[in-house]
């Protein structure tokens, strides 16, 4: 149903931007005033690393976002595409790759902003941004003077349950610790976001450092582990959305996606508030531009206004927008916003007001490494806890033994068979 | 004896059968019409197929995965076959410390293997100049898999006889005609499911390939399904299973229809592979 | 005398690719992040002894059942007619050119509460059953996953086992079962050996199956491995510290598998 919406918001969208300037070669309407063609027959080539499935690539009906960039500006793009904000890190961190553009979470910009992995963004050749970009997703936390990020998608968590199976209307994180529904809870499956939601019961900051706030909201998880019925990440997809589960937290985006197969699904964001996350796109580090070498200085510098001038494209209006319905989270661009269909506009999950977001929200910020690993440690605790076996490491030794004096008793048996 | 034979073939239908039940499952939810959420199957389509052709992503990750696949069974089967020749020849203590080194790469787990050798290709590039890619996934590919072709091989040369090779070059052949006279079809079957294993290894491999491959020309399939999974995967790449499951098949059936005509025709022994 | 030589470029590549990463592997496991020399990773290890003791556990069941389940495939394929041996071992592999993730997946599907398997259950009257997020679902998703490579070997040595031998000990008054004991288990020792290692070495490290099939919650030492290379504290120390020990572990129990294979002390020193 939301796909109708989606073609006749597109429909609306076309008669709205015809009277634009176009160019000649894409599908894709642009705004005026931009000289998307300055790199054409120069053989630029730009890496781009994503989140996989994280872009509308044309399936579907929708626009093929690339290779439409590619059409406008004559740029060839190598994309590809990582599972997780970490596994990006540690391929920028070793060097495996040198990337041109590169989407991570906003904590994750924070710690390469640290460990000064990013460029600073010219925004001078992304005028889209400052026309577009909604002024509260400036400045954000994890790139407070807004020089290195400019966002792509935004959205929240929220408790998504099976309103079939749940009779009364969830409005509290307490939900997930209800022994009514032990066996039928689901919970994330990663340290952060699983931490982050007994830190808010608690009242906690999600980005504390307090070692006691962090034992104690891994005290809660390991009171909730007899009721959870598996720790998940994208096997929420499947669990949910065939009824294996009765409620579990995860991504606004993706729960509305989940609930389009199962409509038994019901959203809400719990009233002690949440986290709000944000993915945003940066330019890494390229050690060309400081090079002494003239040429590879200035084929640096191309590369780096090419990947300003692939910002300002996912920033017009049209690419904005298509990609948002694709993706299904929350968008920054306001003209995008402003074209989407009403319902989903005023949908209080996806877009929930401004005084909800600075009250009730809370966006992640890198931690200290000493935090993250003390975290680490209590996620393991949570997971073994409850069927420590105090037998197994006697038992293990009593192996190792016997393990030892049979192998001794066997050679010596063997060696006097032999001698016989 | 006829009911041994109905046995057997009950036995081999039920371990079939549990080997292809979730293959099943995957050719289903190819023709599943909805988009979202994996398994609900909500009515019958083409479209996946449609548009996994123009998956200018998924089509690129597959050619990197075939060609590497390819590249690196061939390379470890040859360097494995000969390695495990030799080995057989040594003495007792070389050869348990060279085997106990072969073992390695089966027995740390995927993620330290890759780990460590994305740690020696770093280290690397203190003295050469290159970039992760295609060289360093096929490098990796070629460690992890020479192992397996060893480790089928060695059993084949310890059940040969150890006078056939010797017979042979008395015969008159020299030692690389003795070889491929006489030990290679004597090891062949070893050699053949050490190769199919290096394939199937080389094929399916996530973990390491994420360490050591670089950039979009060296992604493979693997690497793209999993990258899928914050969202959820493409059912785009169910089609693809399918049909590299069909064009499989398609293979192993015309090549039994060659191989039965052919031994109508000669009525001699049929030549296995 | 030369043939030894042919082994000569496979010992240098291992040198370069395996020696030397696993030096690598000791030297991070054995420092701390600023690399001094430290084993307070190591000393951890007492911690984890129930994640060890349940991933070898799991791993020897899944061992035993695979083979178990191999062992009468390998000698029916081994006693096909010749040209069909080809086509069925392919049969064998084919399942896992599929990728590993989606046919994970599909297990779930099979194995959840709703699932297919108690869909079809429910029809004749039986379950639901409770079959997804147990320790036997992980077993079970070992098993699936690594019997092709348990069938292999086994299968390459018994068609090494003429038939005549087996009639000779037939004829000489043996029933099946000493046959079984006394002919055909001797002959394919060799094969056992190497599949058990190819099957308890994958199964004692695997860290998706645990994670998609056994709830997250039957952590195995592979997640534990994993969360510390690609969690957010990214301690590559403490992950190279704990795969010292199941390295250690795993040379252990090859080991004692040795040991009962009387024909050649190969593949392990001790």
């Amino acid at each position: 149903m939301k796909i109708k919406k989606i073609i006749s918001a597109l429909s609306v969208l076309a008669l709205a931007v015809t009277s634009l300037s176009t160019t000649a070669f894409a599908d894709v309407e642009v705004d005026g005033g931009y000289d998307y063609d300055r790199f054409r027959g120069k053989n630029v080539t730009l890496q781009v690393y994503n989140w996989g499935e994280y872009i509308s690539d044309g399936s579907d009906g929708s626009l093929d976002v690339i290779g439409e960039f590619e059409k406008l500006t004559g740029i060839d793009v190598e994309y590809s595409t990582f599972p997780s904000n970490e596994d990006m890190y540690s391929v920028l961190k070793s060097g495996r790759s040198q990337y041109d553009i590169i989407i991570p979470s906003d904590y994750m910009i924070g710690k390469l902003i640290e460990e000064d992995m990013l460029e600073k963004i010219n925004f001078d050749n992304v005028p889209n941004f400052t026309k577009y970009c909604d002024k509260k997703f400036l400045n954000p936390e994890y790139d407070p003077t807004n020089e290195y990020s400019a966002p792509y998608t935004w959205g929240t968590v929220c408790i998504l349950y099976d309103a079939s199976r749940i009779d009364e209307e969830i409005t509290s994180w307490a939900s997930l610790w209800d022994e009514k529904y032990s066996g039928q809870i689901l919970m994330f499956n990663n340290p952060r976001d699983a931490m982050a939601i007994a830190l808010i019961r608690l009242g906690y900051s999600l980005n504390t450092t307090d070692e006691k706030e962090l034992k104690e909201a891994a005290d809660l998880l390991i009171e909730q582990k007899p009721l959870v019925q598996a720790y998940v990440m994208d096997e929420v997809y499947d669990k949910m959305g065939n009824s294996n589960a009765f409620i579990a937290p995860y991504y606004v985006g993706d729960s509305y996606w989940i609930m389009e197969t199962n409509p038994d699904l019901a959203v809400c964001i719990p009233e002690e508030g949440t986290n709000l996350f944000a993915d945003a796109m940066c330019i890494p580090k390229n050690p060309n531009l400081d090079s002494n070498n003239d040429e590879k200085r200035k084929e640096a510098q191309i590369k780096k206004e090419a990947a300003e001038m692939f910002i300002n494209y996912m920033y017009e209006t049209q690419v904005a927008l298509e990609n948002i319905e694709y993706i299904c989270y929350s968008t920054p661009h306001t003209g995008a916003y402003a074209l989407l269909d009403e319902e989903v506009r005023n949908d209080p999950f996806l877009y929930p007001s401004d005084e909800f977001i600075t009250e009730k929200t809370e966006a992640y910020v890198n931690l200290p490494q000493e935090t993250n690993r003390y975290m680490d440690q209590l996620w393991t605790e949570i997971k073994i806890s409850g069927d420590q076996n105090k037998w197994a490491f006697p038992l293990m030794l009593v192996a190792c033994v016997a393990i030892s004096v049979f192998t001794i008793v066997r050679r010596f048996i063997k060696k006097r068979k032999d001698n016989m | 004896m006829k009911k041994t034979k109905l046995l057997s073939n009950l036995y081999l239908v039920i371990i079939f059968l549990f080997l292809y039940l979730p293959i099943f499952v995957l050719i289903v939810l190819s023709f599943n019409e909805s988009k979202k959420a994996g398994s609900n199957f909500t009515g019958f389509s083409l479209k996946w197929y449609k548009e996994l052709f123009r998956n200018e992503l998924i089509m690129s990750s597959l050619w990197v995965t075939l060609k590497v696949a390819a590249i690196s069974t061939v390379v470890s089967t040859v360097l494995g076959t000969a390695a495990a020749v030799g080995i057989h020849k040594m003495k007792k203590f070389s050869k348990s410390i060279v085997m106990n080194v072969t073992h390695i790469p089966i027995m740390n787990p995927e993620i330290v293997t890759g780990i460590s050798m994305m740690l020696l290709f770093v280290f690397f590039r203190n003295f050469f100049h290159y970039e992760f890619g295609m060289v360093t996934l096929v490098i990796a590919h070629i460690t992890f898999s020479t192992p397996y072709v060893i480790l089928n091989v060695m059993p084949k040369l310890r059940q040969m006889n150890p006078h056939l090779y010797e017979a042979a070059q008395d015969l008159g052949c020299s030692p690389v005609q003795a070889f491929w006279k006489a030990v290679l079809p004597e090891i062949m079957p070893g050699v053949i499911s050490g190769a199919l294993m290096a394939l199937t290894y080389s094929i399916d491999d996530f973990v390491i390939s994420y360490f050591t491959a670089g950039g979009a020309s060296s992604q493979t399939l693997p690497i793209t399904i999993y990258s899928m999974v914050r969202r959820r995967i493409n059912p785009q790449i169910n089609a693809l299973s399918t049909l590299l499951f069909v064009a499989v098949m398609l293979i192993l059936i015309i090549k039994n229809v060659i191989d039965e005509s052919r031994q109508k025709q000669t009525e001699k022994r049929g030549g296995g592979f | 005398m030369k043939s030894k030589l042919a082994a000569a470029p496979y010992l240098i590549w291992m040198a370069v690719f395996t020696i030397v990463p696993l030096g690598l592997v000791f030297y991070y496991g054995l420092t701390d992040q600023d690399g001094n020399f430290s084993i307070d990773n190591l000393s951890r290890m007492g911690m984890y002894t129930n994640i060890f003791f349940r991933s070898i556990w799991l791993a020897v069941i899944a061992t035993v059942v695979c083979l178990i389940i191999a062992y009468p495939l390998a000698f029916i394929l081994s006693r096909m007619d010749t040209h069909k041996q080809g086509t069925m071992l392919l049969l064998v592999m084919l399942p896992m050119w599929m990728n590993f993730l989606l046919r994970t997946y599909a297990w779930m599907t099979l194995l959840e509460t709703n699932g297919v398997i108690n869909k079809i259950l429910g029809f004749v009257g039986l379950g639901p059953f409770e079959m997804i997020n147990t320790q036997g679902a992980i077993v079970l998703g070992m098993v699936y996953n690594y019997v092709p490579f348990m069938i292999l070997p086994l299968y390459s040595v018994m068609t090494k086992i003429d038939n005549s031998v087996i009639e000779a000990a037939q004829d000489l008054g043996s029933n099946s079962r000493q046959v079984l004991m006394k002919v055909i288990i001797p002959l394919s020792k060799p094969g056992i050996m190497t599949g058990i290692t190819m099957v308890f070495v994958p199964s004692v490290s695997t860290f998706i199956i645990s994670r998609m099939l056994g709830g997250g919650s039957n952590m195995l030492i592979g997640d534990l491995i994993e969360q510390q290379i690609l969690g957010t504290s990214y301690n590559l120390n403490l992950g190279a510290s704990i795969s010292i020990v199941l390295m250690i572990f795993i040379f252990m129990i090859m080991a004692v598998m040795n040991q009962f294979d009387d024909e050649e002390m190969e593949g392990m020193i001790i």
